[in-house]
């Protein structure tokens, strides 16, 4: 049998490598399927391409790896030593220069990326609804010169906003919906500064461009849905905002993300998107009767205990009764 | 590499064989490891034996966590238990185990031993930065009687403020003094392996291993000062009344987040960088090559200690963090894969066209470097800004993270222990009990995390004692995976013990080995060598002195060992 050449080992390595990572990167079902927000896509596909380029790298380590174990094991009784090569400028020159060309591109592709999600223009929206912070509620935040340096501007005193903000065809449009939004152990609050609603839940129109302003009562929370691939800390002192646009009707979680106490891993609620009409059915029963909530969970926990607390979970966490009852210590 | 020198003939030899046995001759006994002694050899030992109890403690923690994490219901661990557990297990895995381990454990065991000095530039010092580690695991462990710190090991305030105040007190001056033993334990390496080289031994002939310590405390040098501003600043917050992070009395919660990870990232690095020494210490033994590229991995440890110092950030892109930060953080995030895939990249050539010894080191080093570039690779995605916003503070990141510090830390240490255990103790391991260790690790580690990339992209937040049924399945089989792991341990523990006793004597360079260790007997004597070696060749000298077959080679380490 005549020996393949090794140029038609390295094409067909490569092919393959590269089908494999191809394929990879569209089928591996790391992220939900479901792209509930205008960010959620341009995620995806930034993350799809990391994943093409790491499975083919990964490929090509592990398989120099693999094939060096089995053809460059110690022949049996072989005492002697391997070949003694060096090192070979070249070829470090190749690896050296090839991951920093494949960093600087990922990086120039993670700025277009950022810019799309509106990364760089939190606060930076003209006057309207306003940022109506808990601890600013005669906020005015302008618009500031500099895309990089994101400051409202409050009684004269700068002070940073940070987060997303509008996309680049939204940018110096007020939001269509903004909503207060404050974590506290272990719940969130949404108001909404146009009604005077106060709910538990965050109900958004589907289409429309939605600003959430966080903020936190007592420690760090982190808003997080998954479904739209946003994620932004509440810090107690600090003006934060995320703003998207949500894409698909539907419930979904809003997770804590950050450690904020013992019961961090309760602390969820959703997003409701509607379509437009089931949205405006929902403000106006919400505005004809009382804008409070029954649902409201703006409770102060430290006056409550633990089973009080987690009461309201046991089912959404399938707790048991008794298991909650019979907790004894205090939230704090 | 090294040539013993014969009966000290010469004139210019005779004063420092003068010196050299006017040193006491004997060995120490067992008690002497119980005593502040300032033998590099004893500390060494001490501090691998006393951080491997720790880490079996750490490891105890995990899988009580992993066990409530079988069920989505908070059902095993009290809610305030679990958070201490999650917070305990990485502080003592990072301070108590795998830092002090490599840099402290084999650092000081192996520098002196590989540039051919008789100890370390500062031994007392030294001995005293093993000591302060032992109160700081001692307030560490008596903290759980007031509850244990709660607020995560990264303890960011208001949280670290409001919870458990005692037990957060006692974390934060356990930090301290770890800290402070990192800060003395560096200076120490880097005057040693300036001032103490053997003279003939050119900068150039220095051991990997020794370059990577030199990068690693530069790096600890730098940072760890930091870490303990901060960790003093909180302190006094939480204890007599100041606000530099409390928000209701003016300060800012941010600003802790710099201070820490300013040393917290670099610190992951301390982690690692050791651990890439005894990697091109280990491979090329086992391969039977020279180390491919020794300039390149050495260039790169020093770069990775630079660019280290400047991505912290990367843990804040969630928090309070400003565009521009978030851009820069995550091109110079992205530059550090580039030294690091040099390593990578070198290592795996120095298996290519090598004669691999399937050791039980062996072993370990290739499942480091299959397991690290997995997770070198999901890093690089974390590094990114935009992709970063989705999977921040979920299980993505602690697959992530224990890819590289188990997979790749872990593996590197256990790497190690059976690379010297024949040095330290003059016996050889077991080598099929080292292969079941093997296997039951790397099928334990891939099992165990794995599956959390998939729960964390899919919306599992990390920290979490309760969680959505939907994930029930990825958590059940991360918890079988950390019960193997569990039992991955017990072959090494009866492996260690049953070689201490019955293990066949180790001869003083077994490996067939270049580098100065391997030319003294095992365990070498007090003062590590009667007549110091004298440099003729490179650390990595293999396959050019075909001229003599290994097995023929004369074993120059008894030649000169210390006369009985």
């Amino acid at each position: 049998m005549k020996q393949i050449p090794a140029p038609i080992w390295t094409l067909v390595i490569g092919v393959v490598v590269t089908l494999v990572s191809i394929w990879a990167g569209y089928n591996h079902h790391i992220l939900p399927t479901e792209q509930a927000s205008s960010t959620a896509p341009l995620v995806d596909n930034f993350f799809n391409v990391m994943v093409m380029i790491g499975t083919a790298l990964f490929l090509m380590v592990e398989g120099a790896i693999v094939f060096s174990m089995i053809k460059f094991r110690q022949p049996k009784g072989d005492e002697t030593d391997g070949l003694p090569i060096e090192g070979n400028l070249p070829l470090e020159a190749f690896w050296t220069a090839i991951p920093a060309v494949i960093c600087i591109a990922l990086g120039v592709y993670s700025v277009f990326v950022f810019q799309e999600m509106g990364g760089f223009a939190p606060g930076d929206h003209a006057h309207g609804h306003g940022t109506l912070m808990a601890q600013a509620p005669a906020a005015i935040v302008t618009d500031v010169g500099s895309p990089m340096i994101t400051e409202g501007d409050i009684g004269g005193q700068k002070i940073p906003v940070y987060g997303f903000g509008a996309s680049p065809e939204e940018e110096g449009n007020a939001p269509d919906l903004a909503v207060n939004v404050t974590g506290l152990q272990f719940a969130w609050v949404f108001t909404y500064p146009d009604s005077g609603i106060t709910d538990g839940e965050l109900h958004v129109p589907v289409g429309k461009d939605v600003q959430v302003n966080l903020t936190a009562q007592d420690v760090i929370h982190s808003f997080w849905i998954p479904q739209f691939r946003l994620k932004q800390d509440a810090m107690p002192g600090q003006t934060a905002e995320l703003r998207f646009v949500p894409t698909k009707p539907g419930t979904y979680s809003i997770v804590c993300a950050e450690l904020c106490g013992a019961y961090h891993g309760a602390m969820r609620t959703q997003v409701i998107v509607h379509t437009e009409e089931d949205f405006s059915h929902w403000l106006e029963s919400r505005t004809a009767t009382s804008p409070q909530s029954s649902q409201t969970v703006a409770i102060n926990p430290a006056e409550r205990s633990d089973a009080d607390y987690l009461a309201a979970y046991s089912q959404g966490l399938d707790l048991d009764a008794q298991l909650v009852s019979q907790l004894a210590h205090s939230p704090h | 590499m090294v040539q013993a020198t014969e009966a000290p003939t010469d004139a210019k030899l005779s004063l420092s064989a003068l010196t050299d046995y006017s040193f006491p001759q004997k060995q120490w006994k067992w008690y002497d490891y119980f005593t502040f002694n300032i033998d590099h050899k004893v500390i060494g030992i001490q501090y691998l034996v006393t951080t491997f109890i720790f880490y079996l403690v750490g490891g105890m923690m995990a899988v009580a966590m992993r066990t409530e994490l079988a069920t989505p219901d908070s059902d095993f661990l009290n809610p305030t238990l679990y958070n201490a557990f999650i917070t305990n297990h990485g502080t003592i895995m990072i301070f108590l185990w795998i830092v002090p381990a490599a840099i402290g454990g084999f650092g000081n065991y192996l520098v002196p031993l590989m540039i051919g000095a008789r100890d370390m530039a500062f031994p007392k010092l030294n001995a005293l930065a093993f000591w302060i580690t032992v109160p700081a695991a001692l307030l560490i462990f008596t903290s759980f009687l007031f509850g244990g710190a709660q607020a995560g090991w990264t303890s960011y305030p208001p949280l670290s403020l409001v919870t458990s105040n005692v037990a957060q007190s006692m974390w934060i001056v356990a930090l301290i003094l770890a800290g402070t033993s990192s800060i003395l334990g560096s200076v120490n390496f880097i005057v040693t392996i300036i001032n103490m080289r053997v003279p003939s031994m050119k900068w150039d002939q220095l051991p990997l291993f020794c370059w990577a310590m030199m990068a690693t405390s530069l790096l600890a040098l730098f940072a760890t000062p930091v870490l303990a501003a901060a960790m003093i600043l909180l302190l006094f917050d939480i204890n007599f009344g100041t606000s530099f992070f409390r928000p209701d009395g003016g300060g800012n919660v941010v600003v802790y987040q710099h201070l820490f990870w300013f040393y917290s990232h670099p610190a992951v690095y301390l982690m690692i960088l050791p651990i890439f020494g005894i990697m091109s210490e280990v491979i090329p033994v086992h391969a039977r090559k020279p180390i491919f590229g020794y300039k390149a991995i050495a260039y790169s440890s020093l770069a990775i200690c630079v660019v280290g110092l400047f991505v912290w950030v990367h843990h804040m892109f969630t928090s309070g963090t400003p565009p521009w930060m978030r851009i820069f953080f995550t091109v110079s995030t992205l530059i550090v894969a580039v030294p690091t895939g040099v390593k990578i990249f070198s290592w795996v050539a120095t298996l290519w066209g090598g004669k691999i010894r399937y050791t039980s080191a062996m072993l370990f080093a290739i499942s480091l470097l299959s397991m690290f570039v997995f997770g070198g690779i999901s890093g690089v995605t974390l590094g990114t800004a935009p992709f970063d916003i989705h999977v921040h503070d979920t299980y993505y990141v602690v697959g992530h993270f224990h890819y590289v510090l188990f997979g790749g830390s872990v593996s590197g240490l256990y790497a190690g222990i059976y690379h010297w255990f024949p040095k330290i103790t003059g016996r050889m391991m077991n080598e099929p009990l080292g292969r079941v260790h093997f296997l039951l690790n790397f099928i334990g580690g891939n099992l165990t995390f794995m599956p959390m990339h998939w729960l964390g992209g899919h919306g599992m937040p990390r920290r979490v004692a309760m969680y959505d049924p939907q994930f029930t399945h990825g958590n059940q089989l991360a918890t079988i995976g950390a019960y193997i792991l569990a039992v991955s341990v017990l072959p090494l523990i009866v492996n260690i013990l049953w070689s201490l006793v019955k293990g066949e004597k180790a001869s003083g360079n077994p490996w067939n080995a270049m580098t100065l260790e391997w030319t003294t007997s095992s365990p070498p004597p007090i003062e590590n060598w009667a007549v110091l070696p004298v440099i003729t060749r490179g650390p990595y000298a293999y396959g050019h002195v075909e001229e003599i077959p290994p097995a023929e080679r004369p074993d120059l380490s008894d030649a000169i060992a210390m006369p009985k």
